[in-house]
């Protein structure tokens, strides 16, 4: 098992778990056709931590964010948000959600979809339009508030999502690959505004991405995953000074960081590739 | 470039093939001499236009006007309603759609002659039942595939706001089943007329348009009866014109993302 905790003493170590997962279990099917999505996850975040879900694909990182966020059930083990059941979080609207795609209503306005979640919980005009407002201004959209999503760029129409999410001031956001659609260039400078929204907000992010360098650069804890099943291989602690900014990119314990995902994703690669190897020779024998 | 000038040049090409195709029509007729009772000359129809129209098309026209849009109010209610419940309800989907593609295979205007023993040929029911019936399959589908073929993250996107089926339904289903709803009104406006003036033809009173239409042809005045053919086609445009208008100013984003893309 691993070693779940951070191991330098950070200050969030001394904070209440945000996120307990214990013993997850995810299979998608049943019978023959039954594939284990997740199988025995356990993980703690901590109040302000950023954790990064980082793995092959199917290895079930999507999977686990949708558990956190009871947008899935599990098949097995428990998730708690907050102290509570993840379903009774999400009932009590204990995170705000981002999509890979931004998910934006073409027929509102970006003040208005902001709004969107506003208006669902019963918030009043006064504060909704103030609340928009404000948001414009940490995503750093001032003066689009009357336009449609259409009339964005991709990351302005991501940096929207990021701000609905926030509008209803959520301790826990979870993002699912949000940049993963953006070209290399505006990536980086996303991830460069997240990390001052984070700063500003205080907001506890599980964030899963494909992108080695994305995660070790805004992560506190980096937890590497492997396909079939999805495990937690390791986690790595990201000990690089806060703020993050243009120059931890230059900064040698960044490349070992870097280094040490990579390396930790390329030894459970193998193992997967020979399994995979295995069950197409088991398959084309009508041995399966 | 402004929006007016662009809407012109959208225009232009087929009000260019209208007026050639008008003129094409009036030369070869004059230069083949073509017989009026085989194909009448525009100016010859137009002529028929303006002198029947004090006597006998303005009210015509006004009755099949009034079958068409008041089949065509409630074919677009109980369509409407029955997507509603389609999409809302599994159990309505089981039950009502079957039922609704059953009866879009019958051929509605079949029972034109049954609904005119109902209630006599001087009612405008039968003709508003016939293009009811015609009008709600269309709405029907479109309403429910609008508010089905929903971004499923969007869905995803609710659920996580904790959001209720109603609001569900208000902010996400609702708005993206609308321009669906407006297709469904572009081809209902056409069905309305075709429907009404297809249903006089089984009776009707003496100056509807289906009934003119055929009593004009039966004694051979070609130009009476294209004069009245040319009204009912005017009144199919003028109900599509007005749906696309009536689109434009519900769903402005629609239009405006479409020039776009």
């Amino acid at each position: 098992m691993t070693d779940l905790q951070p191991r330098s003493a950070s200050p969030a170590a001394a904070s209440r778990a945000v996120v307990e997962a214990a013993g997850v279990t995810k299979i998608f099917g049943s019978g023959d056709a039954a594939v284990a999505a997740l199988e025995t996850i356990d993980l703690s975040i901590r109040e302000g931590e950023f954790v990064s879900l980082i793995g092959p694909s199917g290895c079930g990182k999507s999977t686990l964010l949708r558990l956190i966020g009871d947008l899935t059930a599990p098949s097995a083990g428990d998730v708690r948000v907050n102290g509570k059941p993840a379903r009774q979080a999400r009932l009590d609207r204990d995170y705000g959600m981002v999509f890979q795609a931004p998910v934006l209503m073409d027929w509102r306005s970006v003040a208005r979809n902001i709004e969107l979640p506003l208006e669902i919980m019963g918030f009043s005009r006064e504060e909704r339009t103030r609340r928009s407002a404000e948001l414009l201004r940490l995503v750093e959209l001032e003066g689009f508030e009357a336009r449609h999503p259409w009339q964005l760029s991709g990351g302005m129409q991501q940096r929207v999502a990021i701000a609905r999410a926030l509008a209803f001031d959520p301790k826990l956001l979870l993002m699912d690959e949000p940049f993963g659609a953006l070209d290399e260039m505006t990536r980086e400078r996303m991830n460069l505004e997240l990390m001052k929204i984070w700063g500003r907000t205080g907001t506890t992010i599980v964030f899963v991405t494909h992108s080695i360098p994305e995660a070790v650069f805004l992560s506190t804890r980096v937890a590497v995953m492997s396909a079939r099943p999805g495990r937690i291989t390791k986690i790595v602690d990201v000990d690089l000074a806060q703020p993050r900014t243009v120059d931890t990119r230059e900064d040698r314990r960044y490349f070992e960081l870097v280094t040490e995902v990579r390396e930790t994703l390329r030894r459970h690669e193998p193992q997967g590739a020979i399994e995979e190897v295995e069950a197409d020779r088991i398959r084309a024998e009508g041995l399966g | 470039m402004t929006a007016g000038a662009g809407r012109f040049g959208e225009w232009l090409p087929s009000a260019a093939v209208f007026v050639l195709v008008i003129g094409a029509w009036e030369g070869l007729s004059r230069l083949l001499n073509v017989q009026s009772f085989l194909l009448p000359r525009p100016t010859l129809i137009a002529g028929q236009l303006i002198e029947l129209w004090p006597t006998t098309l303005a009210r015509g026209i006004a009755f099949t006007a009034s079958e068409a849009i008041g089949g065509l109010l409630a074919g677009l209610v109980t369509g409407t309603l029955a997507g509603l419940a389609t999409a809302r309800w599994q159990t309505a989907r089981e039950t009502l759609l079957p039922v609704g593609i059953a009866a879009s295979t019958v051929p509605i205007i079949a029972f034109a002659p049954i609904t005119i023993n109902w209630f006599g040929p001087e009612s405008a029911l039968p003709r508003v039942i016939i293009v009811a019936a015609m009008v709600f399959f269309p709405v029907m589908v479109n309403t429910i595939r609008g508010l089905t073929q929903v971004d499923p993250a969007a869905l995803e996107l609710m659920a996580s706001y904790a959001a209720s089926e109603t609001a569900t339904l208000r902010k996400v289903r609702i708005p993206n089943a609308l321009p669906y709803w407006f297709t469904a009104l572009r081809i209902a406006t056409t069905l309305s007329v075709i429907g009404a003036v297809v249903g006089e033809f089984f009776g009707g009173p003496l100056y509807s348009l289906g009934i003119y239409i055929t009593n004009q042809t039966s004694i051979s005045d070609y130009p009476k009866a294209w004069a009245a053919i040319v009204l009912a086609c005017a009144l199919g445009i003028a109900f599509y014109v007005l749906a696309v208008a009536a689109e434009r100013l519900v769903l402005p984003w629609n239009a405006a993302r479409e020039t776009v893309r």
